[in-house]
C-alpha cells in the first residue's frame, strides 16, 4: 500500500447560504486548501467531487461547480453522487495506482432551497417506499424506536449524545447548533419531531462545503510538516430495503471499521457522521469505542449537517487535529443512504 | 408478476387470490419537489440590469476577460469575479444554426428560426439569442447585430427583454476573428489581418 495523507483542508458551514451559489461557496475553499500547501490546480494530479443536484434542484450543478476549480487547461476529474468522503475514497484509490501524487477532493451541499426531509425520501426504493414520501426524520424515528425498545439505548443516553454534541460544538465556528449550558433535562423536555426523536436528536441542517488536498509518500511530507496519514480506509454497504435489515445494527459500519484497522490501537478521537443521536449510539457500538476516545470533538454532524459534505468534513476535522498536533490517531466516519445503510471509515495517524 | 414458466428460475405460482386478476402493466409514482431558488448576487444584478435595458458582465481579475452572464467566477481559473462591466447591446454572430422544428410552447416562433451565439462587443464569450430581421440564409458567422428590446412598459428583470437580434448592416467581423477569437484578438493586441498564430494564443 502506498502511504497517502491529508495535507490540507478548508471547510465552511452556515445554517442557510443566501445570495451565494455553490460555485461561489467553493472558490475560496478550494483556493484556501490548495494554497495552504502551496499548490495550484496545475499541480493537482486528480480531482474528485461529491454532490447531489436534488438538493438545490439545479440540473448538472455538479458540472457547474467545476467552474470553482479552474479546469483550464483540462484536468483529470471525477464525481460521485455521494458524500465527499466517498469521493476521497476514489481519490485515495487513484493515488494507490501510483500515476499521480496529489489529489483535490471537494464536496458541498446547498439544501436550503428545497425541503431536505422530502428530498431524502427519493433515496428510498422507487416502487414501494418513495411513493409514500416518508420524511427522513420519520424513517430515522422508526430506527430509533427499535433501538429504544430493544434496550440498546435509553432516551437519557440519546439526550446525552445531543448535549455532548452541542457542548463540543461551542468551540467550532462551522457548527450551526451549539450550546454551553444545555442539559439532558432540556433535551428531554423538547417536543418530539418524529417520536421518539426530538429536535436535538436530529442533525442541524446546514449549507456548506469542504475541500481536502491529499498527497502520497514523500510529496505529503514535503507539503506538510505533519501529514494526517490515511492508515486504513474502507466502505461497506447494507441492504437498501429497510425491512430486511435489523435497524438497531449497522454491520457495514462494523465491517468497515474492522477492515480499516480501527481496533489496532488506541483512538484519541472519532468524528462520526451521525444524522441522529440514535444512529450515533449505533455507530459507537458497531465501531467498538470505549470511554477513552473523545467522540465528535467538533460536535459532529449533529451540530451541523451539510448533506453530501458532512462525511468529508468529519475527515477534515479529524485530519486537522492530527496535523495540528493535538491527536495522534483518529477515526473519521461517513454515511450515506437511509438509516446508516452505507458506511465509510477512515483511520488517520500522525506518525 | 408472471404465472408462466420463466425459463430457468422455476415456475412462479400466484396465490389463489391473485389468479385471474389483471396483471400490473405499469406503476405511476408522480414525483414533485418544490424549490425556492435564489440566484446569486451576480445573477440578481444581471437580471435587475435588464429592467433598464442594460447588460452586465463580470471582468476576470486574471486577464480582463468579460463573462456574460456573470456567475461570480472566471470558470477557466476558478477565480472569483466581482468587477461588473456594462456591455453594449451590439455584437456579432459567433455561430448559429437554422432550426426547422417547432419548440413546444413557443407558438410565437416562426419556422425556420435562427439560434445564434451572440458575442457582444467587449465580451470574451457569447450567449444565446435569436436572429431575425433578415432571411435565414443571410445569417452568417461574423454578421454584426444589435438587440431588439421589448417596449419600455413590458420590461422586466429578465433576459427575455431582448426579443431577438437584428443585423446592423455594418461590415462583418472576419470569420477568423469571430466568436471567442474576438477576445483572443484583443488579448494579442492585434489588428485585422494579423497572422494566424494569434488564434493559438
Amino acid at each position: 500500500m502506498r502511504e497517502v495523507a491529508v495535507v490540507a483542508t478548508a471547510s465552511r458551514q452556515v445554517p442557510v447560504l443566501t445570495g451565494t451559489t455553490e460555485v461561489q461557496l467553493m472558490v475560496p475553499l478550494i483556493e484556501s486548501a490548495r494554497a495552504a500547501v502551496g499548490l495550484t490546480q496545475e499541480d493537482i494530479g486528480f480531482t474528485c467531487s461529491g454532490s447531489s443536484d436534488f438538493l438545490a434542484g439545479q440540473a448538472f450543478s455538479f458540472v457547474h461547480t467545476l467552474d470553482a476549480v479552474g479546469a483550464v487547461p483540462p484536468i483529470s476529474e471525477s464525481h460521485v453522487e455521494m458524500d465527499g468522503a466517498f469521493a476521497l475514497y476514489e481519490a485515495w484509490v487513484k493515488l494507490q495506482i501510483g500515476e499521480v501524487d496529489t489529489a483535490l477532493v471537494y464536496s458541498y451541499g446547498k439544501s436550503s432551497p428545497g425541503s431536505l426531509r422530502d428530498v431524502l425520501a427519493l433515496q428510498l426504493d422507487p416502487y414501494y417506499l418513495a411513493p409514500l414520501w416518508p420524511p427522513a426524520d420519520a424513517v430515522a424515528a422508526l430506527q430509533a424506536r427499535l433501538l429504544l425498545e430493544s434496550g440498546a439505548a435509553s432516551p437519557e443516553e440519546l439526550a446525552g449524545i445531543a448535549v455532548r454534541s452541542q457542548h463540543h460544538a461551542a468551540a467550532n465556528p462551522n457548527a450551526v447548533r451549539s450550546s454551553t449550558d444545555v442539559t439532558v433535562g432540556d433535551v428531554l423536555a423538547e417536543a418530539p419531531v418524529a417520536d421518539p426523536l426530538r429536535p436535538s436528536d436530529l442533525a442541524a441542517e446546514a449549507d456548506g462545503g469542504c475541500a481536502v488536498v491529499l498527497a502520497a509518500g514523500d510529496r505529503a511530507s514535503d507539503l506538510c510538516e505533519r501529514p494526517a496519514w490515511i492508515r486504513g480506509i474502507d466502505h461497506r454497504i447494507d441492504a437498501h430495503a429497510l425491512g430486511v435489515r435489523d435497524l438497531t445494527r449497522a454491520p457495514s459500519a462494523a465491517l468497515a471499521a474492522s477492515r480499516a484497522g480501527a481496533g489496532g490501537d488506541r483512538l484519541d478521537l472519532v468524528e462520526l457522521h451521525s444524522p441522529t443521536t440514535s444512529q450515533e449510539a449505533i455507530l459507537v457500538r458497531e465501531i467498538g469505542l470505549d470511554d477513552t476516545t473523545v467522540v465528535n470533538p467538533s460536535g459532529g454532524a449533529l451540530a451541523g449537517c451539510t448533506l453530501m459534505a458532512a462525511g468529508l468534513m468529519r475527515i477534515a476535522e479529524a485530519a486537522d487535529r492530527i496535523t495540528g498536533g493535538t491527536a495522534d490517531r483518529a477515526l473519521a466516519h461517513a454515511t450515506s443512504g437511509p438509516c446508516l445503510q452505507q458506511n465509510l471509515v477512515c483511520v488517520l495517524e500522525g506518525a | 408478476m408472471s404465472a408462466e414458466p420463466d425459463g430457468g428460475a422455476g415456475e412462479v405460482r400466484l396465490p389463489p387470490s391473485l389468479e385471474g386478476v389483471e396483471r400490473v402493466q405499469s406503476v405511476r409514482t408522480p414525483i414533485r419537489l418544490e424549490y425556492d431558488y435564489r440566484p446569486s448576487a451576480a445573477a440578481e444584478s444581471y437580471l435587475r440590469a435588464y429592467e433598464d435595458r442594460r447588460i452586465i458582465g463580470h471582468r476576470s481579475p486574471v486577464d480582463g476577460a468579460v463573462f456574460i452572464p456573470p456567475r461570480g467566477v472566471d470558470p477557466r481559473h476558478g477565480t472569483a469575479t466581482t468587477d461588473e462591466v456594462e456591455l453594449p447591446d451590439t455584437g456579432h454572430v459567433g455561430n448559429f444554426c437554422v432550426t426547422h422544428l417547432p419548440i413546444p410552447g413557443r407558438k410565437d416562433l416562426e419556422l425556420p428560426y435562427v439560434s445564434a451565439w451572440i458575442h457582444l462587443d467587449g465580451a470574451a464569450v457569447g450567449f444565446l439569442g435569436l436572429v431575425r430581421g433578415c432571411a435565414t440564409d443571410e445569417v452568417r458567422i461574423g454578421m454584426r447585430v444589435r438587440a431588439v428590446w421589448k417596449p419600455d412598459d413590458e420590461l422586466g428583470a429578465t433576459a427575455e427583454n431582448i426579443l431577438h437580434w437584428e443585423p446592423t448592416g455594418e461590415p462583418d467581423v472576419p470569420v477568423e476573428w469571430a466568436g471567442n477569437r474576438a477576445f483572443l484578438r484583443g488579448q494579442a493586441g492585434l489588428e485585422d489581418g494579423a497572422d494566424d498564430e494569434a488564434t493559438d494564443a
